[in-house]
């Protein structure tokens, strides 16, 4: 190879990178593809809010399945801004922890009117539909809620859904209930358990729901623990005013995933 | 008693009702076997479906008869007596016996089958071919057969002969009305088994087909002729059927339904595709399909709609399409949306209703309005049997538990609010369910419930024999965000 051509080579080697760092840059500028969530350090650690055309989970033990729904729910709210819901789920999931209730979601400040349910009758059918809603781009959000850890929701599978997500712009919400949190291609990752709701009201024993949200995997930042209350009226996300329980400290670093998955108790 | 002999039995004497016993007595090497009536009605109802490659008007003249109404479908299969020839020929080497005619109307054509098989009868021919036929071919009925018979009237021609009055006085307007369709004075209409597709289109193959490959493209051309004879009219297909005919005999059919007139080709394709590949039994070709049929069975006229410019036509009717696939798929009492009811008791409060027929019903739903800076006052996920749960020691009358115990956990009450008091729909139930007491719960863990006891004390829970009262029943409804 002559000089001439080394040179041409490495002159559009340098081209292409330096294409490639501008769309990098640009992605992560891109403000219009991330959702604010409301509560401050947890948007701070997202870099401004949760992404658009991704996957996202939440993982929660069985018995905190109420509280992961209401955090999805949450989620998907933000995410989907007036455009229809599509929430799939298998049939067991139902028996395990009650099915999804529309005035309990209308309740928590959402609009049922742009929810429709697919009641799969095995996971094999709720992973097909997910892939088949997640194309559709009318769509705001797509939620796949899984009970147990179901051989088929592989890697592969992951992937799958991510590359349906992107190319559609549809987000999905992984709600994983009863299973522990495993490697995937999701863009977050959250365990998420149910927080003591202080009361709003003196005449109320309790106020509105406020979820222990722990982020174990965030690609484009740091992971961290935080109490968040859903406030049903703004449909956000917030800090609860003062909580009267302490909290464990905030980790910087990503290491504190390995804890995360030490002290998760398996079930299902 | 016998049900059906051959026609060696019959000419040795046998007859349709003969005690089992006396046909013994006349024809000692009698071989006998057991009448399946359900068995019989299945394959005359299969051997119909094979019928429907020849004319959709199919009708069932049980026990072993068959009506099918052929007017304009002869020249077809290469003119009436072609036809004939068809029929009867393809279902003797099925090993049936066979006896068919064509006539005016369907009484005479019955009539004609009973003596003679391969009649074709013309207009104005009927009353000279059933005349010298026996009463019996009319088949009225044992005591207006006899009756006729003793009267002396043994052939049909007999009968006709005769004042219609004489014979309305003596056997009923039915059986004369029956006559005179008979003689071709009147037609009997026929009912079909099936209703009458809005569009049919098929394709019939010399060689059988049995890939699934060509099976799928000639579907999609079907598809396409199927949309151009609609759209000249400005219909959509609201309900399709795809019939597959075996060359054995067998056909299967696969019906797919739509939320909202489909008037593209590609629409019906995926449908179609997402609809066989779902199948728990797939379509099995065997040696192969000799015809395939798409019909429209609903169609509805299609409004075209004006693009709005913040595209939210376009995306309903996006929605309403991946409904539409994902029904196809799943079934359609899967998808469902959610519609508010007009009652207070929760489990009835939403109705999940079909997504394919109710998505535009939905989207106009007037949900009760939340109060504002109210925590939420319903659960979030609700169970649709509410759970029994265990609560150890005697509380205050009307008052919450201090703990219970549900999927064998026990739970400590750390806050309580209620209770909130539901009574049953007295005019639904006869009052039998009982008035619920709620409370919403939050235990040591922070996980909040909705509970409530059955019945109350004082009215509802009665004593029993010994004079105790009974415990009321606790059970857990719904689990709060």
């Amino acid at each position: 190879m002559t000089g001439a051509c080394i040179n041409t080579l490495a002159s559009l080697r340098d081209r292409i990178e330096r294409i490639e760092a501008s769309n990098e840059a640009l992605g992560d500028a891109h403000a219009p593809n991330r959702i604010a969530l409301g509560h401050a350090e947890a948007d701070a650690a997202l870099c401004g809010g949760l992404a658009r055309a991704a996957v996202h989970e939440v993982f929660a033990e069985g018995h905190q399945s109420a509280a992961a729904t209401g955090f999805i729910a949450g989620l998907a709210g933000r995410m989907t801004a007036r455009r229809p819901l599509v929430w799939v789920r298998q049939d067991f999931s139902e028996i395990e922890s009650g099915a999804l209730s529309a005035s309990g979601l209308a309740e928590l400040g959402l609009d049922p009117r742009a929810l429709v349910t697919v009641r799969a009758a095995d996971f094999d059918a709720a992973l097909r539909t997910t892939a088949d809603a997640l194309a559709c781009d009318a769509l705001g959000a797509v939620v796949l809620e899984v009970w147990g850890q179901p051989r088929q929701l592989d890697l592969v599978a992951s992937r799958k859904l991510t590359l349906a997500a992107q190319a559609s712009d549809v987000t999905a919400l992984l709600l994983r209930l009863a299973a522990p949190p495993l490697p995937s291609t999701a863009e977050t990752r959250w365990i998420v358990r149910a927080a003591h709701s202080p009361p709003a009201a003196p005449w109320h024993a309790w106020g509105a729901p406020v979820f222990d949200a722990e982020l174990v995997r965030n690609r484009h930042g740091p992971v961290g623990r935080w109490i968040m209350e859903w406030k049903c009226d703004e449909c956000l996300f917030f800090e609860p005013a003062a909580y009267p329980q302490p909290v464990s400290a905030t980790p910087a670093h990503r290491s504190h995933q390995a804890a995360a998955f030490g002290h998760q108790r398996r079930t299902g | 008693m016998i049900h059906a002999l051959d026609d060696v039995a019959a000419r040795s004497g046998l007859a349709i009702g003969l005690p089992l016993a006396n046909a013994r007595a006349i024809c000692p090497e009698l071989i006998v076997f057991d009448a399946d009536p359900v068995a019989d009605a299945k394959t005359l109802n299969d051997i119909a479906d094979w019928c429907d490659r020849f004319t959709p008007l199919v009708a069932l003249d049980p026990p072993h008869g068959l009506y099918l109404d052929i007017t304009g479908c002869a020249h077809l299969f290469g003119g009436e007596r072609a036809l004939l020839q068809t029929v009867c020929s393809a279902l003797s080497r099925r090993g049936f016996a066979v006896s068919a005619g064509i006539a005016g109307t369907s009484i005479c054509a019955r009539t004609l089958t009973c003596h003679a098989s391969g009649k074709i009868i013309g207009d104005g021919e009927e009353a000279a071919a059933v005349g010298p036929l026996p009463v019996a071919a009319l088949g009225a009925g044992e005591a207006i057969t006899i009756g006729l018979r003793r009267a002396g009237l043994k052939t049909i021609g007999d009968v006709a002969v005769r004042a219609r009055h004489e014979i309305a006085a003596r056997f009923g307007a039915g059986f004369t009305l029956l006559l005179e369709q008979a003689l071709g004075q009147g037609d009997a209409p026929i009912s079909p088994r099936k209703p009458l597709p809005d569009y049919i289109v098929e394709k019939r193959f010399p060689e059988p087909v049995a890939t699934d490959n060509v099976i799928s493209m000639n579907l999609s051309s079907l598809a396409g002729m199927l949309v151009t004879a609609m759209d000249q009219q400005g219909k959509g297909a609201r309900r399709l059927e795809a019939s597959f005919f075996r060359t054995d005999g067998a056909v299967r059919t696969i019906s797919v339904d739509t939320g909202r007139p489909v008037t593209k080709r590609e629409v019906i394709d995926r449908l179609f595709r997402e609809r066989l590949e779902a199948l728990n039994d797939p379509l099995d070709p065997g040696f192969g399909f000799d015809l395939i049929r798409l019909s429209a069975s609903r169609t509805e006229i299609v409004v075209q709609q004006q693009r709005d410019l913040d595209a939210n036509v376009h995306d309903n009717d996006e929605l309403a399409a991946l409904i539409d696939r994902i029904a196809a798929r799943i079934g359609g009492r899967r998808v469902v949306v959610h519609l508010p009811q007009d009652t207070h008791i929760p489990e009835r409060a939403v109705w999940a209703a079909p997504a394919q027929h109710h998505l535009a019903a939905a989207a106009q739903a007037a949900w009760p309005a939340r109060t504002l800076s109210e925590p939420p006052l319903r659960p979030l996920r609700l169970f649709e049997r509410p759970e029994p749960i265990k609560v150890p020691f005697a509380t205050v009358p009307d008052g919450p538990p201090h703990q219970f115990t549900w999927r064998r956990v026990t739970h400590a009450v750390v806050r309580v609010e209620g209770p909130e008091r539901i009574a049953m729909e007295w005019w639904r139930q006869n009052g039998e369910a009982l008035t619920r007491d709620y409370f919403r719960i939050e235990d040591a863990e922070g996980l909040r419930f909705w509970i409530y006891r059955d019945g109350l004390y004082e009215g509802e829970l009665k004593n029993d024999e010994a004079g105790e009262p009974v415990l009321p029943k606790w059970f857990v409804h719904g689990l709060f965000a």
